[in-house]
């Protein structure tokens, strides 16, 4: 157990101790606000808080279109190139690149991109479809959070590619020949086989995508509007404001994000250990 | 046929159109509305960035020095736990990997703030061992979590044989043990290096903006609007992701 010591205190002391003493100074326990008593009123507030409110289904919203666009694309990614990475182990590494990729990156190059007078436009432009910067589509800092979906599926979709990749590999194509041998169509094959071998991995691949899209900052602070923001960079801004009166509001907002991580986290667990029954297999 | 061309079409253009777009841009200048190319090719944002005269050598320094002890400090600290993990059964281990998932699933924000009171008192907001004990939040748990895989296809019995036939505990180590996990420890340091290197949040928020790593600078300078040095400042900060999977892509195809 010892050797468990060194990982449990950064695990208790850093993380689950970070977030105890978040919930403290988000429930009346904040010196630095003279608060010095048991409230619940920073979570009631920020409950009733039209931007709070916004924020929540436009994260959720966010989050839940991105996942889905990204399952989808993965997986159709993965199926064409499934032959030839079995044949070619380079294609894996390929399609991983842009996952690591960083989010701060991504967002820099979609603002170059897909702004007014980004390249898109200027293709646009090119083709004689817009003459001015404003003809063209708002898509960056844009009222349906076009650019930040973007960005995460252009970042997800590889990730859930990989993830269905690496299944496809490990259950190898048998499955599929017996069907064709039985007569299946290819789209019988691929609606009553394939899908339900992949159904697991990608299930819940894309828990993990919206758990972390829901709880991520750097892409909505850099391609989302200000208002309504996505819900950390609602806790950052109020985390960094002027007024320390805001402070616990920013910490409530963080606590309550965690709580639903820490839901997500749970199904997914128990998703796994049902499906596969082990270990999740996923690192 | 062509399902399969275009997969290779859009998984080619997402490893590397963001590189080649990044390059035209460092190199790009009076590149106005609505030229396709830049209007004249530079070398000015390169050239910025590597005068004495800018705060970028000392903030790139400051990000690798960060990384770098978050990487080793992780891996002391991931090793031992996942050997446990891996090959024992105790009370609570199903509550542990619940605890280890957490900071993994989702960017760590309540600790971080949490614990900002607490550095404050203890002086360790706007200093770079603050900083570096809050990426620690993220990149521990993700490394117990890769050597635990490592460890999970390693069976104890081959540490046990190696002892049988008189191996001390170091030789045990360095000739069993390490060659087994090799590669799952360069991920794991490559991981846990990637995570602290790319941290921009949770830098600002415990460093107070005193601490300057690399996406600080990149962030101003892309507020600040000047696209050519943000481009290069992206690839500076994009070099040891490319760099880490030329490692594992050569590594593959020597295992292969």
């Amino acid at each position: 157990m010892l050797m468990l010591a060194p990982a449990s205190l950064v695990l208790m002391g850093l993380f689950a101790g970070g977030v105890a003493l978040a919930v403290l100074q988000s429930t009346g326990f904040f010196a630095p606000a003279s608060e010095h008593s048991f409230t619940l009123r920073h979570y009631t507030a920020m409950l009733m808080n039209r931007e709070f409110q916004l924020s929540l289904i436009l994260t959720i919203a966010v989050a839940a279109v991105s996942t889905i666009l990204s399952a989808v694309a993965g997986v159709a990614l993965a199926l064409s190139l499934r032959s030839l990475a079995g044949r070619w182990p380079l294609v894996n590494a390929l399609v991983q690149v842009p996952i690591a990729i960083p989010h701060l990156v991504m967002a820099v190059l979609l603002i170059n991109v897909l702004s007014q007078s980004g390249l898109v436009a200027r293709l646009g432009y090119a083709a004689g479809v817009v003459a001015l910067p404003n003809e063209f589509p708002v898509l960056v800092n844009d009222p349906y959070a076009i650019g930040v979906i973007t960005a995460y599926v252009l970042k997800e979709t590889p990730f859930i590619a990989a993830v269905a990749l690496a299944m496809l590999a490990r259950t190898g194509d048998e499955y599929e020949s017996l069907a064709a041998t039985l007569g299946a169509s290819p789209w019988q094959r691929l609606r009553h086989v394939t899908f339900p071998l992949l159904a697991p991995a990608v299930v819940s691949s894309s828990m993990i995508v919206f758990a972390f899209i829901f709880g991520a900052f750097e892409v909505p602070f850099l391609l989302g509007r200000p208002y309504p923001s996505m819900l950390g960079v609602v806790a950052q801004r109020r985390f960094t404001s002027i007024d320390l009166a805001e402070r616990p509001d920013a910490i409530a907002v963080s606590v309550l994000m965690s709580l639903i991580t820490a839901v997500l986290a749970w199904a997914y667990l128990k998703l796994m250990r049902n499906q596969i029954g082990e270990r999740p297999t996923l690192f | 046929m062509t399902a399969r061309r275009i997969g290779v079409a859009a998984a080619a253009a997402g490893a590397l159109l963001p590189l080649v777009l990044l390059a035209v841009f460092s190199f790009s200048r009076n590149w106005y509305w609505p030229h396709l190319l830049p209007g004249e090719w530079s070398s000015r944002a390169w050239q910025y960035l590597t005068s004495p005269a800018s705060d970028i050598a000392p903030a790139i320094v400051t990000s690798l020095w960060i990384a770098l002890v978050v990487t080793v400090v992780s891996l002391a600290v991931a090793l031992p736990a996942a050997r446990v993990l891996a090959w024992h059964q105790f009370p609570g281990k199903r509550a542990f990997f619940f605890l280890l998932m957490l900071p993994v699933l989702a960017p760590p924000l309540a600790s971080t703030m949490g614990v900002h009171g607490l550095f404050l008192r203890f002086g360790l907001t706007e200093t770079v061992p603050g900083v570096m004990l809050v990426h620690l939040i993220p990149a521990v748990p993700y490394t117990i979590l890769m050597l635990t895989g490592s460890f999970t296809r390693f069976d104890p019995d081959w540490e046990a044989q190696a002892r049988t036939l008189g191996a001390g505990t170091l030789a045990v180590w360095r000739y069993v043990t390490l060659p087994a996990i090799a590669p799952g420890l360069a991920l794991a340091a490559v991981f846990a290096f990637l995570i602290s290197w790319s941290q921009y949040l949770f830098t600002v928020l415990i460093g107070g903006g005193q601490v300057i790593t690399l996406p600080l600078i990149l962030v101003s300078f892309q507020r600040g609007s000047d696209e050519a040095i943000t481009a290069a400042l992206a690839l500076v900060f994009l070099a040891p992701t490319v760099l880490a999977f030329a490692l594992t892509a050569k590594y593959m195809r020597r295992h292969a």
